[in-house]
């Protein structure tokens, strides 16, 4: 194909306006994407993975983006472009920015960032003012998208509030609308059940209760370790158990008191990705990435793939390598990223979180993909999930 | 019930009367039953329906697992489909409803298309991102071409030179030279391309864009985009437009869009390229085939499980059938001659 044509199917296809070709006949443009984590993770323990307890990764999220990767290398040799990976890990802070200090010099200007909320809130303002912008894939937690939000970081991962909105809108769908709510020690476990109070309050379910859980078998704590004695006591219509580690939520369901579902860290589980969705050509992506890395893809992993395809689709519909067209375009409103769940998905301008449907998985199945049918957003039904403009608490 | 056991009795009794077919006949003459074939990928069937008698229930093909695309041979004696869950095409038999023969193909295949002289099927499988070109006789694979990931339709030109595939995930077309069996060029086009028309005499080839939901226009000279149709049915949003299925009228002056999950299907027409109007059709429609005498369009709905019949004066909507789960393709098998 040469340039010229190239540049008329991209302008009419979507690009709004004209931009320099990438050179078809000069050496392929390098468009390296960095990936980084942290080289000792504590999420990153391995040992509930064979369970595949959905609040815990199943291995690196770099299998992700090298799918990603993968999926790129046609497109690259279309438009000329080679799409690489820098791969990195790092043990504080200090060392990550250095590595991201030293691509930026290099040209890399997009990174896929697996850390934890705290590392990741202090990389982006370490390097803050370069021109490279920061993908969160694991770190789930809404300050990250409100008080504790950063302009150079996207977030293609789901926060915990549309996963909490996808359980309810489920929830209040079925009519099964008092919540019982389990709530583990962890801040996390705080942050999830925050989530979920706003999600109920939102779409009009009642939480009924919640009651504190810890893990462990001693008896005199049994009040708060025994499923079948915290759920005794008053009538619900389903238990949500707030559990960002999983390790308690594993054993919620069949034990609880009243015959309830479960949804939240088991049971029902809101995802933003999981192996058993067949509609949207879920299915091949799947088979790619177990092909690829011999295990299921979890949803970190697919949050680094669509983070590389966010990165390939604005350097294709900008035909630009260069950071900012590339950046403009990735958060722009003509984004219409394919995440083979839905509705094309793009980036919120108020606190640059990935706009995407959320997956109601139970075990070996996809019940639902929300938003829910009838619940509906003035501008785009996506924005059911999570902290709409109105009420975001982002300032960049 | 009494319709499928009698169906178990007839393919039983079909099979063992191929069995001598094949071994002391000719191939059996043009037929052209104006059965309606429908591949359903999730009841791992093809149902045979009769318009003649009102559309009843005439056989269920059992296949092999995730019947998708169809096509009839040139004389109307083999049907062919694609079975994405086995890798194979199965080769059925139209005087005896029955799988006579398989084809292996690479993993998942999903859209084929046939040469003229029923010698090569060029097919892509969506999770190898391949297109093949392989011969029908000897089963044996002439050409594998790399695509981009996720393949799906594919056109062969008349002259049998140009092999068109799309790629959902690139986002783009591939022009592939059949006889070298490499790609020449790529068109880029919207979010998700699928299936594809050629349209204005063979001048334009029209790609549907799933998730854009659009049509591209493609100039076949040059491979440039020269338009984008965008579709909005009443009551819907740009968003759950998915045009999937695509397929131009007998007397080449409109082209028929399915737009999946805006449940409806579009009329265009080719010429000036204006969108004439829209009919409500049932959840998620994929594919759509034109009637034996031209006056009716069917369209599989995949989340309905049924397929709508549209009434082609009126532009309405005049029934719906029950198909097996998940309904993918429409053969009608009208006279060839």
């Amino acid at each position: 194909m040469t340039p010229r044509n190239l540049t008329l199917a991209l302008m009419l296809a979507v690009a709004p306006v004209p931009v320099p070709v990438l050179a078809q006949d000069a050496a392929p443009a390098e468009m390296a994407i960095g990936y980084l984590d942290l080289a000792e993770d504590p999420r990153y323990d391995l040992t509930l993975a064979r369970f595949l307890v959905p609040a815990r990764p199943w291995g690196r999220s770099i299998d992700g983006a090298q799918l990603g990767i993968v999926d790129a290398e046609q497109i690259g040799r279309v438009i000329n472009v080679d799409f690489t990976l820098r791969e990195a890990s790092g043990d504080s802070v200090e060392s990550l920015a250095d590595t991201v200090g030293g691509w930026v010099e290099e040209g890399v200007h997009f990174v896929v960032a697996d850390l934890p909320a705290d590392m990741l809130v202090a990389l982006a303002d370490a390097v803050e003012g370069q021109p490279v912008t920061l993908f969160n894939v694991s770190a789930e937690q809404d300050s990250l998208r409100a008080e504790q939000c950063r302009f150079n970081v996207v977030h293609t991962i789901p926060s915990y509030r549309m996963m909490t909105d996808a359980v309810v809108q489920y929830l209040v769908s079925k009519r099964w609308t008092n919540i019982l709510v389990l709530q583990g020690p962890l801040a996390d476990d705080a942050a999830i059940a925050d989530a979920v109070r706003e999600s109920a309050g939102f779409f009009g379910a009642n939480i009924v209760d919640v009651r504190p859980f810890v893990l462990g078998a001693d008896p005199r704590m049994r009040e708060q370790n025994n499923v079948a004695l915290m759920t005794e006591g008053g009538n619900y219509d389903a238990v949500f158990v707030a559990d960002s580690s999983g390790e308690f939520a594993h054993d919620v369901p069949y034990h609880t008191n009243l015959p309830r579902p479960v949804v939240g860290g088991a049971g029902l589980v809101g995802e933003a990705w999981h192996w058993a969705w067949w509609r949207q050509g879920a299915p091949q992506v799947n088979a790619r990435f177990e092909a690829m890395a011999d295990r299921y893809m979890h949803r970190f992993d697919w949050a680094a793939w669509a983070a590389v395809r966010a990165v390939t689709q604005s350097v294709l519909r900008s035909e630009s390598t260069e950071y900012e067209p590339v950046r403009d375009y990735l958060l722009g409103e003509r984004m219409n990223l394919d995440g083979s769940k839905g509705n094309p998905m793009s980036v919120r301008p108020w606190d640059h979180q990935l706009r995407q449907g959320m997956l109601l998985a139970a075990g070996n199945v996809v019940v639902e993909l929300a938003p829910i049918e009838g619940f509906l957003h003035e501008t785009n039904d996506l924005d059911t999930l999570g902290v709409d403009e109105p009420r975001s608490q982002c300032q960049f | 019930m009494v319709v499928q056991r009698l169906n178990r009795y007839m393919l039983s009794s079909a099979a063992a009367g191929l069995a001598l077919a094949l071994a002391f006949t000719a191939p059996a003459e043009a037929a052209g039953t104006g059965y309606v074939f429908v591949s359903n990928e999730r009841s791992n069937n093809i149902l045979v329906f009769d318009p003649a008698r009102d559309f009843e229930l005439i056989s269920e093909i059992p296949t092999s697992s995730r019947p998708r695309d169809m096509k009839l041979n040139a004389d109307h004696t083999l049907l062919y489909v694609a079975c994405g869950q086995d890798d194979v095409i199965d080769v059925i038999d139209i005087a005896t409803l029955s799988v006579v023969d398989y084809i292996p193909t690479g993993r998942s295949p999903e859209m084929f298309v046939l040469n003229a002289d029923e010698s090569l099927i060029y097919v892509s499988n969506e999770e190898n991102s391949t297109a093949q070109i392989i011969d029908v006789e000897t089963k044996v694979i002439v050409h594998e071409i790399p695509t981009g990931a996720e393949p799906e339709g594919v056109l062969l030109t008349d002259d049998e030179q140009t092999l068109y595939v799309t790629s959902e995930i690139a986002d783009m077309v591939h022009v592939i030279d059949t006889v070298s069996g490499t790609v020449v060029d790529n068109v880029i086009v919207g979010t998700r391309p699928r299936r594809f028309e050629i349209a204005a005499d063979g001048a334009e080839l029209w790609v549907s864009d799933e998730l854009s939901g659009s049509v591209t226009i493609i100039d076949r000279e040059t491979n440039m985009v020269i338009d984008q149709l965008e579709f909005l049915p009443p009551g819907f949003r740009a968003v759950d437009v998915t045009p999937v299925g695509i397929l131009l009228s007998e007397d080449g002056s409109t082209m028929y869009v399915t737009l999946g999950r805006a449940n409806h299907i579009a009329y265009v027409n080719v010429a000036t390229r204006e969108i004439e109007g829209y009919t409500l059709v049932g959840a998620r429609a994929w594919s759509l085939a034109l009637s034996a005498d031209g006056t009716q369009l069917y369209v599989t709905n995949g989340l309905s499980d049924d397929m709508s019949i549209i009434d082609l004066d009126t532009r309405t909507n005049i029934r719906s059938i029950q198909t097996g789960r998940v309904p993918h393709s429409i053969v009608v098998d009208y006279d060839p001659a």
